[in-house]
């Protein structure tokens, strides 16, 4: 009996593992469980005109984080001649081009792929921007002063002081404060950065993108991140100086966090920088490896290993799948197949060769095979040559086949090279030997058998479904693996004894 | 309905395929004692060994370089078999029926030369009747008389009792009739007669062809009620060694009756069918579990067991 606990705990013990690393995957990895789910993917291109002025060039544009929302899967850049690095500068990634001599118009162009991916989280923040040392005509000073007096009273920290100030700036009828300072000639970003500086609180300028399909020659939007320092924890809150409402994110990628310029050019002039951005739909499967691609997070999986021998893999985790319909149908139905495992050989072969063609293909030789066969039985020849010589009869066999149907013009026959000439072999050994031995009746029960359950292990390993979660889930193989321990312990009766044993059972 | 209720089965005591595989073959057979059963020689030796009767053995050719030395072991019998040690499924066996003055007959009257005969040796050796090919060792035997009280119950063929025995007891028993339609083999799934037999008397007790119920052999039209296998005592008893011999726990053994020399074994089979139940109408299932309750079988002797058997295993 204990023997019997320590099995039914292995299998149990597999079939949750199996169930627990599957889910695991889908939740740590948003590995979906459908193979047809799309992500969305924003491709952004960056195009930075300017004229070069015949001296060494180098242009810096500051490149958006990952960040809340958002994870960046590629990046590349295009500009003929430029020499290109992705540099990573305090706290901020950049692209850098240069060139020993450039002149007239340049146009360089940066792209970025982002992933919307609701996990990502913004970097964290390490240290406050540093203050620094404004310059105000005493005017302003006075007024500024007063402004920052109003705000204080009515706020508690540096966010409400913070929407103080905005609704001050913003209000449909001005003070004479604020009337005073918010000259022409400066932004109220620039105004709401001075004010809150002023009143020592750090500030950032933040470049961002409003995002939105199919728009092009876009610029940033200017938005000031407010920090604040409580309990030792440093947050920080984005504000649009324009307006008093707060700012949405769900649209807007801060392109731009480097709190300095967007873009830092030597050697050119009149430089520009524009963006267009377009909406794409990706498997959702392809964007999350491209997205893991960065991150290692994948490291043990088969979506390590090098595409081509993925593509084998493929093939070979669907295996377990006809092997458990293999068991299932000698177990539980009791049909006889001829050779155990050779119906999911032959369905593989099917898969390659799709099911009518294979069948067809698979019939004609066999039987074809299993005529010529015969004549070798007279022949009284050794086991291993007289397979050595079935064998290379199949060879020659799949070539006339394939000759003879390119020339009826049907391509499809061709595809009968995929069936495994070894296989084939031994099924038409065993199957004559079974015919001499048995009769024909049992080659058309076992050959019969073979190919249902060929066929059923084919439309369970060609589901695209099943292929997508026997490939992506590892942990389904110790599922399969539970099932076929539990069917090789199952003592009860056949489908077809039900139908042998019924005279027996109907005896009174 | 196509199909009986499983629930059915069970209350009749049927073992099915899984079962037997896991339950009976798997637990009580011992994989490396399967050799033992699987060739046909090495079963002869340990039959002799242990006292078990089996056809008389003329001689063993091993060596592609005795096969000329042949005639010696042939020339002076009434008749006799030349088999492959490990062939299965009845192939690779010459019967010779008569000899006369050098040369040989075969059953159906057919002449088989001296050099026919070696060229069969040399197959069997080659490996051309035995599983997978590997080389093979010849088996020349004595010719079964058949006893008259098989006449006309059987076409063709060698008439065999399977007796199926477990831990020694024998459970289960029936006698393979081969007909026209089986080909002379007495293989049930081929379309042997299977006819049941009673453990305690030897008396048939009813009679399946194709697994279907019959009355009468199909090709010599005789009624297989009357059935009834002469020293069955001594039959079963050899059965019921067959355990202490092969170590095997659920042996199907193959007996045939010799006309002079009463019963013997003829082989050993460690998978040995179902179909035994039908011929039987019975389910062998409470057979083995009441075998399997009994406490100190092991310590029982053949005897005992065989009167074990008769006394509860009887209809």
């Amino acid at each position: 009996m204990n023997s019997r606990i320590f099995f039914y705990t292995l299998v149990a013990g597999l079939f949750l593992l199996g169930i627990f690393q599957t889910v695991q995957r889908h939740f740590a990895f948003d590995i979906p469980w459908m193979p047809g789910e799309t992500r969305t993917v924003w491709n952004i291109d960056a195009k930075i005109d300017f004229n070069a002025l015949n001296e060494p060039v180098v242009a810096s544009l500051t490149t958006p984080n990952s960040q809340a929302g958002f994870t960046q899967i590629t990046q590349n850049a295009a500009s003929p001649g430029y020499g290109l690095s992705f540099l990573y500068e305090e706290n901020s990634p950049q692209a850098q081009w240069a060139i020993r001599k450039a002149s007239g118009p340049q146009t360089l162009y940066y792209n970025i792929q982002l992933l919307v991916d609701k996990k990502s989280v913004d970097q964290p923040i390490t240290e406050m921007p540093e203050l620094f040392e404004a310059e105000y005509a005493p005017a302003g000073l006075a007024a500024g002063s007063d402004i920052i007096a109003d705000a204080l009273k009515t706020s508690a920290d540096a966010f409400s002081f913070t929407r103080e100030l905005l609704k001050q700036i913003n209000a449909t009828e001005p003070n004479q404060n604020v009337s005073l300072i918010l000259t022409s000639k400066r932004s109220k970003t620039d105004l709401l950065i001075d004010l809150l500086n002023e009143a020592k609180i750090p500030t950032k300028k933040i470049g961002a993108l409003v995002l939105e399909d199919g728009r092009r020659r876009q610029h940033l939007q200017p938005l000031v991140e407010v920090f604040q320092e409580k309990d030792g924890k440093i947050t920080s809150r984005l504000f649009d100086a324009t307006t008093t409402k707060a700012v949405d994110r769900s649209n807007l990628l801060l392109w731009d966090q480097s709190g300095k310029a967007l873009l830092e050019l030597t050697g050119g002039e009149h430089s520009k920088v524009s963006f267009s951005m377009i909406q794409q739909d990706q498997p959702a499967l392809a964007a999350i490896l491209q997205k893991t691609d960065n991150d290692h997070l994948f490291n043990f999986s088969i979506h390590s290993l090098p595409v081509e021998d993925q593509s084998l893999f493929k093939n070979i985790l669907m295996i377990p799948l006809g092997v458990l319909i293999v068991v299932m149908m000698r177990v539980l139905i009791g049909l006889k197949t001829s050779g155990t495992f050779m119906p999911v050989l032959i369905a593989m072969a099917f898969i390659q060769t799709s099911l009518i063609t294979g069948l067809i293909g698979f019939v004609m030789l066999v039987a074809v095979g299993l005529f010529i066969r015969s004549y070798l039985s007279h022949l009284n020849l050794l086991l291993v040559s007289r397979i050595s010589t079935v064998i290379i009869m199949v060879i020659l066999l799949i070539a006339l086949f394939g000759v003879l149907s390119y020339k009826l013009g049907l391509t499809e026959g061709l595809k009968i090279t995929f069936f495994p000439m070894i296989i084939l072999s031994w099924t038409i050994e065993r199957m004559s030997v079974l015919w001499e031995e048995e009769g024909a009746k049992e080659v058309f029960t076992q050959g019969g058998g073979s190919l249902i359950v060929a066929v059923l292990a084919y439309f369970a390993m060609s589901n695209e479904v099943t292929r997508h979660l026997m490939f992506n889930f590892i942990g389904l193989q110790f599922v399969v693996m539970s099932f076929v321990l539990v069917l090789g312990s199952y003592t009860g009766y056949r489908l077809l004894e039900l139908r042998r044993f019924k005279p027996l059972a109907d005896k009174e | 309905m196509f199909f009986s209720s499983p629930f059915k089965l069970r209350d009749k005591g049927i073992l099915g395929m899984n079962q037997r595989n896991s339950g009976y073959v798997g637990r009580y057979n011992p994989r490396k004692l399967y050799p033992l059963v699987d060739n046909k020689l090495k079963t002869k030796i340990i039959a002799r060994d242990a006292n078990v009767t089996t056809p008389a053995l003329l001689g063993v050719i091993t060596m592609q370089a005795e096969v000329e030395n042949v005639e010696q072991f042939i020339k002076d019998t009434p008749g006799f078999v030349i088999k492959p040690a490990k062939g299965s499924g009845g192939k690779g066996i010459l019967v010779v029926t008569k000899v006369e003055n050098g040369r040989y007959y075969k059953s159906n009257g057919n002449e088989e030369s001296l050099a026919e005969i070696k060229r069969h040796v040399t197959n069997i050796l080659a490996g051309l009747f035995s599983l997978g090919g590997s080389a093979d060792v010849a088996v020349i035997e004595g010719l079964i008389q058949f006893d008259s009280a098989f006449d006309g119950f059987s076409f063709e063929g060698v008439p065999d009792v399977r007796v199926i025995v477990f831990k020694g007891f024998p459970v289960m028993a029936m006698m393979r009739l081969s007909t026209a339609a089986s080909d002379g083999k007495a293989n049930l799934h081929q379309g042997a007669v299977g006819v049941g037999i009673d453990i305690g008397t030897g008396r048939a007790i009813n009679a399946v062809q194709f697994d279907l119920p019959v009355e009468r052999h199909p090709d010599t039209d005789k009624e297989l009620k009357q059935l009834n296998v002469p020293r069955w005592e001594r039959l079963i008893y050899l059965a019921a060694s067959c355990y202490e011999m092969s170590g095997m726990g659920y042996l199907g053994t193959d007996m045939v009756l010799d006309r002079d020399l009463g019963p013997m074994l003829l082989e050993l089979n460690a998978r040995p069918g179902l179909a035994i139940q039908i011929a039987n109408g019975k389910g062998i299932l409470p057979r083995l579990k009441r075998v399997e309750s009994l406490k100190d079988a092991d310590k029982m002797t053949v005897e005992e067991r065989v009167a074990f058997s008769k006394k509860h295993f009887s209809e």
